[in-house]
This record gives structure tokens, C-alpha cells and sequence, in this order.
């Protein structure tokens, strides 16, 4: 069956209103070649950042696991990926920076253009940059370095913290834990290390940016936050690459451990473009009084696998996970949250958003588990799905497994899809038909929404803005 | 300075829904300043005339025009009448989670403003005292400029939303389908104020649509229809109303065969 004009045009206009897309001239200092990922490719990487043995070790067998484990059957489609094509690291300069200045200009501009210095004289209490498979950037204010926070590349955390670094790295989520948490092991550059002494509150939000900007690319950045007793912080991430005719993959791993009384919050605002494999492995362990809380927002991206998890490990531990999930023509969104209630007296919560547009697919896929002797257990779980239109599709599958019975576990879903009757209503009012449907989705998207800082709440709405533009076929 | 008249001129007005059809040569004119009542048996085609008035996509108008000033609106999108100054009260007004009341509102307005070419916008700040005045005027709580577009309202606080918003967007010509419908007596009072006040203030047009008498008690018709199987058959003054109230339809159907 030809593919209507409308959805044509749908597709014509998603691709042309990312303004994400553009491309920057970089020449790598040092990059592998394509044709497969092997010993010799992950050897080279690990020489080139002079690692320990352990470490180089340690991706040595998870090379191994990658190359037995099977590719996922469930989910989406992954057949796309082809592991021949892609780069698996790429060095733009030499080491990361601490001055803006010092960072060579092209992409110094490109970070510019994505307005991060600004953000951070704004906003921020530290801010990363990652181009291709490095850290470009990195820097914390002052005062947080004199109360012992540390905000690292990743890689120069394994240097410089080598035994914190060593006692925390793989133990969320070790590298047999799927397949791309194996790649991701055996290959990994860059990401952010985090943190945070006992006590120590970080107001501000420390941010980090992660940008492809090579053809065939796979970005395997490495993120370990440690939030000490009592202590806080808000970590936020952003996202984007050009649009390229070829497929780029972004398979990250991120650990978090939540320790006594500690609060961490995560939050995602990724926009890739439409040519990336975002496939990424996200779990957070919450100790006595802890609290976890994952604010995930995904636009964009070819195909996105990624279920923020939480482990709740001891009583009084609390979980939430919001996520929102926008999938427009050609993409599917596959998201979903995961908790694991592993001690008694804890509680949790997800809200899970979706909406699909021009033939775009999204889907929920959770997992709730109340493991045996977990007493007293709080859960609610909702998931909303809206449809604007009659091509595009919504799946939930919402998995528990409930090994206890003092659980009060509430479980709401709904689907709905954009009625001809509210967009007339919006429209008699004197909207466009494409200003009402956005004003649809926006409102949807608001419960979510609103718990983003201002300057994020108000990018997203854009980005939703953009996403809802050429909507009428 | 005497104030241009705005006129909606309706001839032989025919419309479908699927093969349906539902108009058959409706012929009407509304003046500004003026209150026209429809009433009607259930099916006659009242609420169908607003609907496809405004623009309803739902339904297919086969013959006729309807003309704003000269100007044909039938091929034009509903919120292009909306900014020549159509409005349509709705009968059963639609929630729309998580956008609120008042953002919206000044939304609308600020669209309409630009749509009429003018360069200057409200800001929130000089839109709020407008509209807290506005809701007070129709004795609503001013907790619902913050709660989503008709959300979790009553049936009778829909309908008081529904004159707030035609009052705050000031149409040349308003349609109210069955505004009186689901409300009680001190409500219906309340609603009634709210058309008389905004009519006194800017002399719009008003077309209602109701099925009984008791709306117009608080609201004098200048001019009531009677419309039955997709036509207008019989027109009249407010005696009109009284006749049915006391009569019933039947009658005048009869003798319009």
C-alpha cells in the first residue's frame, strides 16, 4: 500500500523541524575502525586512557559475554543494527577541559549552538559535555569542590578516585546484566562520576549534555552517581545528534546508589535524531530512607529501549519513576520503569506518558516486584497513552510479580485518542487545528512536565511544539 | 459615532450528516442587538445548525450559504469564523485536562486580537483582573481560572464557563446551544445575568437555541422561531414562546402541514 501524502508530508516536516540536526567538521584525534567490535578495538581503547589492568580485564569479559548473549527478542525491532558500520570510539581532543575556552572550537560552537555555556552561568551547579565518546568539558563551582563533591568525566574518576571507583563501578548493573550493558562494559568512554559526601545538599542541578556528531557513531558514556547519607542532588541529562541517512547508537549505562536518607534525582531529556538506536540501561539502589526519583523524557530516537529501575534495598526506601514518551513517524518509544521492592515499609510510584503521532509507535513496559518478605508495601502505577491519530499505535505491558500479600498496589491505565469534538471545541474558540492539538498535548504532558526546573519545562514544551507542528496533513 | 451593524444572513441553508439529512432550507437572519430563539421538538435540527454555523467537520452542508457581513463563512475553518466574530455556547462543553482555564482564555483572546489585526497582546497581568470581573459577574470561583478547561466542572459551572468565555472574547454573534439545559433555577438566573450584561456591554447578536420557555422569562426574545424537521416554520415575537409552553408543539406542527 502507497504511503499517503499526509503521512509523507508527516514525515518530511518531522525531519526538517529538528533543528538538531546540524553537523559539525571535527577531526578526531583517535578513532577505531569499522568492521565489527574486537579484542583489539577494546584493547586500544583502553590503552589509549592508560587504564588499570582491572579495568581493561573487566572489558575483556564483558566483550566476551556480549559476543554470547543473544540479541533481545522482545521489545523493538533491533535488526536495523549493524554492528560492522559502527565506530566504537572516538577521541575529539585529547583530555577534557575545565575552561570553555580551552575547548577546540568546533565544538566549542556546537555546544554554543545548544546554548550549554549559558545554561550554565545560568543555572547550573556543574556542567559536562560529551562529544562523540569524551568528556569535552567539565566543570563544578567552587564551593562544591571545597565540600568534597566530586563531578567527573567518568574516565578521569577511575584516575583520580581509583578505590571509591573500583568499590561501586559494575555492582548496579554488571555487565552480564543484558547485552548492551555488556557492550556498553566492554567499550565505554566518558559519562559523568558522581559524588556527593555525607550531608551535602547540592541546590542547583548539575547537568550533563551528551552529543553525537559522527556518522555510524556508537556513544557508550558510563554514569556512577554515589549519594552519600543524607546528602542530594539533581542530575540532569540532554541529548542529540545530527540527522544522518545511516543509524548511530547511544547505548549508555547508568548507576546510582542512594544511600541512608539520601535523595537523587535523575533527569532525562533526550532528543535524538531520528537515526539513533538509544538503548540504554538505567537502576538506582535505594538504602534506609532513600529516595530515587527518575524524571525520564524521551523524544526522538529511531528506536529507545530504556526502563529506569529501582531497586528499594531497605526499609523506608521510596521510588518514583515519571516518564513521558513522545514517538512520531518512524519511531517507536519503548518505555517503561522498573521497581523491585526488596524490603519491607517501602513504597513507589510510576506515571508513565505516552503519545504517538503520524504512524509513531509507544510502548509501555514496566515491571512491579515484591520480593518474598517484604512486608507492607505501597505501589501505584499509572499509564496514559494518547493517540492523534488513527495510524499510530500504544502497547502497555505491565508485568508484576508479587511474592507477598500486605501489598496495597493500585494499577490505572487508559488509552485515548485525540477527539474530533475537543479539537472543534478548541477551534470554535479560534485555535488552528494544529494550536488545539497542541494545546491537547500539552496538557498531557503538564503533570509531567511540571515537575521539570523552569528552563527545562519550558524547552520541553518547545520541543513538544516542534514534534506537534505539520500535524495536519 | 453610530455602530456598524453586524449581520448573519442564512439562505437555504441544506446539511447532511453521512446521508442523512438534517437542514432543509434554513432562512435566517441575525442582527447585532438582536435575540432570536429557536425552539423545537428533539431532532428538529437545532443544535445541527449551530454545529455546522460554526464548522463542524461532522457535517456536509449541501445547498445555501451563510453569509457574516457579506462574507461567505461556510468553506471557512471554525476558528476563522471564530475571529470574524462567531461564537457557539456549547451544549455539552468539552474538558481539556491540564490546559487551565485562564491560560487558555487569554490564549484565545490574544488570537483573536492578532487575527483583527492588532499589534497589541494582554499580558497576564492586565488579563486577570478582566477576567476575575467576568467570573464574578457569573458568581464562579476564581479557583477555576487555575483548574483545567472544564474539567471536574458541574454541569451548571460548564455552562457558566461557557458565557465567561463568550464575555471575554467578545463575539459580533453568539450561538448558545440549550445553555439553560441541566441548570437549576438560581443557576439559569445566574447565566441569564451573564448574556443580558455582556449584550448591554457590546451589542452582540444572539441566537438560542432552547426547548423551554423558562430561559426566556429572564432573557426577552426579540424574535422566536420554531423549527421543526430541519426548517423554520412558524416566527414570531416572545407571544410565540407563551403559545408553546401552554400549546405544545403539536399545534403548530399541524398547521404547518
Amino acid at each position: 500500500m502507497a504511503v499517503p501524502k499526509s503521512t509523507q508530508k508527516l514525515i518530511k516536516n518531522t525531519l526538517d523541524d529538528y533543528k538538531f540536526g546540524f553537523k559539525t567538521k571535527n577531526t578526531a584525534v583517535f578513532k577505531t575502525p569499522q568492521g565489527g567490535l574486537t579484542r583489539e578495538i577494546v584493547e586500544a581503547i583502553s590503552a589509549r586512557k592508560k587504564e588499570p589492568k582491572w579495568m581493561l580485564d573487566y572489558r575483556l569479559k564483558a566483550l566476551e559475554i556480549f559476543e554470547k548473549k543473544a540479541m533481545p527478542k522482545w521489545g523493538g525491532d533491533l535488526s536495523g543494527i549493524n554492528f560492522e558500520k559502527i565506530h566504537y570510539y572516538l577521541q575529539p581532543q585529547d583530555k577534557p577541559k575545565t575552561d570553555w575556552n580551552d575547548v577546540p572550537k568546533d565544538i566549542k560552537d556546537t555546544f554554543e549552538k545548544l546554548g550549554i555555556p549559558e545554561a550554565e552561568r545560568k543555572f547550573l551547579a556543574g556542567t559536562g559535555a560529551q562529544f562523540e565518546s569524551e568528556m569535552v568539558y567539565h566543570s563544578l563551582q567552587k564551593e562544591l569542590t571545597k565540600k568534597g563533591v566530586v563531578f567527573e568525566s567518568t574516565d578521569v574518576a577511575l584516575q583520580k578516585y581509583p578505590e571509591i571507583f573500583k568499590e561501586y563501578f559494575g555492582k548496579v548493573i554488571p555487565a552480564h546484566d543484558n547485552k548492551f550493558s555488556a557492550l556498553n562494559s566492554a567499550v565505554w568512554s566518558g559519562g559523568s562520576f558522581i559524588y556527593v559526601p555525607k550531608g551535602v545538599h547540592i541546590e542547583l542541578p548539575l547537568q550533563a549534555y551528551f552529543r553525537i556528531n559522527a556518522e555510524n557513531m556508537g556513544q557508550f558514556e558510563r554514569t556512577l552517581i554515589i549519594a552519600d547519607e543524607g546528602s542530594s542532588v539533581h542530575y540532569v541529562e540532554g541529548c542529540t545528534a545530527p540527522t544522518y541517512s545511516t543509524d548511530s547508537l547511544h547505548s549508555a549505562v547508568v548507576e546510582i546508589i542512594v544511600k541512608k536518607g539520601a535523595r537523587v534525582q535523575y533527569t532525562t531529556i533526550q532528543n535524538w535524531s531520528t537515526n539513533v538506536y538509544n538503548l540504554v540501561t538505567k537502576r538506582a539502589f535505594a538504602y534506609r530512607d532513600a529516595e530515587m526519583f527518575w524524571l525520564d523524557c524521551n523524544l526522538g530516537s529511531k528506536l529507545t529501549m530504556k526502563y529506569p529501575a529501582i531497586f528499594l534495598m531497605e526499609p523506608g526506601a521510596r521510588g518514583e519513576v515519571q516518564s513521558l514518551a513522545f514517538a512520531n513517524s518512524n519511531q517507536h518509544q519503548d518505555a517503561g520503569a522498573k521497581i523491585v521492592h526488596n524490603a519491607s515499609n517501602t513504597t513507589s510510584k510510576i506515571v508513565a506518558k505516552s503519545i504517538s503521532k503520524g504512524a509513531g509507535r509507544s510502548t509501555y513496559r514496566g515491571l512491579l516486584k515484591v520480593s518474598k518478605g517484604a512486608k507492607n508495601i505501597k505501589s501505584h502505577v499509572s499509564c496514559d497513552a494518547l493517540l492523534l491519530d488513527g495510524a499510530s499505535r500504544s502497547d502497555t505491558y505491565p508485568t508484576m510479580k508479587i511474592e507477598e500479600s500486605e501489598v496495597a498496589i493500585a494499577h490505572e491505565a487508559t488509552v485515548s485518542k485525540i477527539g474530533e469534538e475537543q479539537l472543534f471545541y478548541l477551534m470554535s474558540r479560534g485555535l488552528t487545528e494544529e494550536e488545539a492539538a497542541s494545546a491537547i498535548v500539552n496538557g498531557f504532558a503538564k503533570p509531567i512536565i511540571k515537575q521539570l526546573p523552569m528552563e527545562y519545562a519550558l524547552e520541553l514544551n518547545r520541543l513538544l511544539e516542534l514534534e506537534m507542528t505539520g500535524s495536519v496533513g | 459615532m453610530i455602530k456598524k451593524k453586524d449581520t448573519l444572513e442564512i439562505s437555504n441553508l441544506h446539511a447532511n450528516i453521512g446521508d442523512l439529512k438534517i437542514l432543509n432550507g434554513i432562512n435566517l437572519t441575525i442582527k447585532s442587538g438582536e435575540i432570536h430563539a429557536i425552539m423545537g421538538p428533539n431532532g428538529s435540527g437545532k443544535s445541527t445548525l449551530c454545529n455546522v454555523l460554526m464548522g463542524h467537520p461532522k457535517y456536509e452542508v449541501t445547498k445555501g450559504s451563510a453569509k457574516f457581513n457579506g462574507k461567505e463563512i461556510l468553506d471557512l475553518e471554525p476558528n476563522e469564523r471564530a475571529h470574524l466574530g462567531l461564537f457557539l455556547g456549547f451544549q455539552h462543553p468539552l474538558e481539556i485536562s491540564g490546559v487551565s482555564t485562564g491560560t487558555f482564555l487569554r490564549l484565545a483572546k490574544n488570537l483573536s486580537l492578532k487575527a483583527n489585526g492588532e499589534t497589541k497582546q494582554i499580558s497576564p497581568m492586565e488579563f486577570m483582573p478582566i477576567l476575575k470581573q467576568t467570573m464574578g459577574l457569573l458568581k464562579m470561583d476564581e479557583k477555576f481560572i487555575t483548574r483545567s478547561v472544564n474539567e471536574g466542572f458541574s454541569g451548571g459551572e460548564k455552562k457558566r464557563a461557557e458565557i465567561v468565555q463568550m464575555a471575554i472574547l467578545e463575539p459580533k454573534i453568539a450561538m448558545l446551544d440549550e445553555i439553560d439545559s441541566g441548570l437549576d433555577i438560581d443557576a439559569l438566573k445566574i447565566v441569564a445575568e451573564g448574556i443580558n450584561e455582556t449584550l448591554k456591554k457590546t451589542g452582540l447578536g444572539v441566537l438560542l437555541i432552547t426547548h423551554y420557555q423558562r430561559l426566556l422569562n429572564y432573557i426577552t426574545p426579540d424574535f422566536v422561531h420554531v423549527m421543526a424537521k430541519g426548517k423554520i416554520i412558524k416566527s414570531g415575537d416572545k407571544k410565540l414562546a407563551k403559545e408553546l409552553e401552554k400549546n405544545g408543539y403539536e399545534e403548530i406542527l399541524k398547521k404547518a402541514k
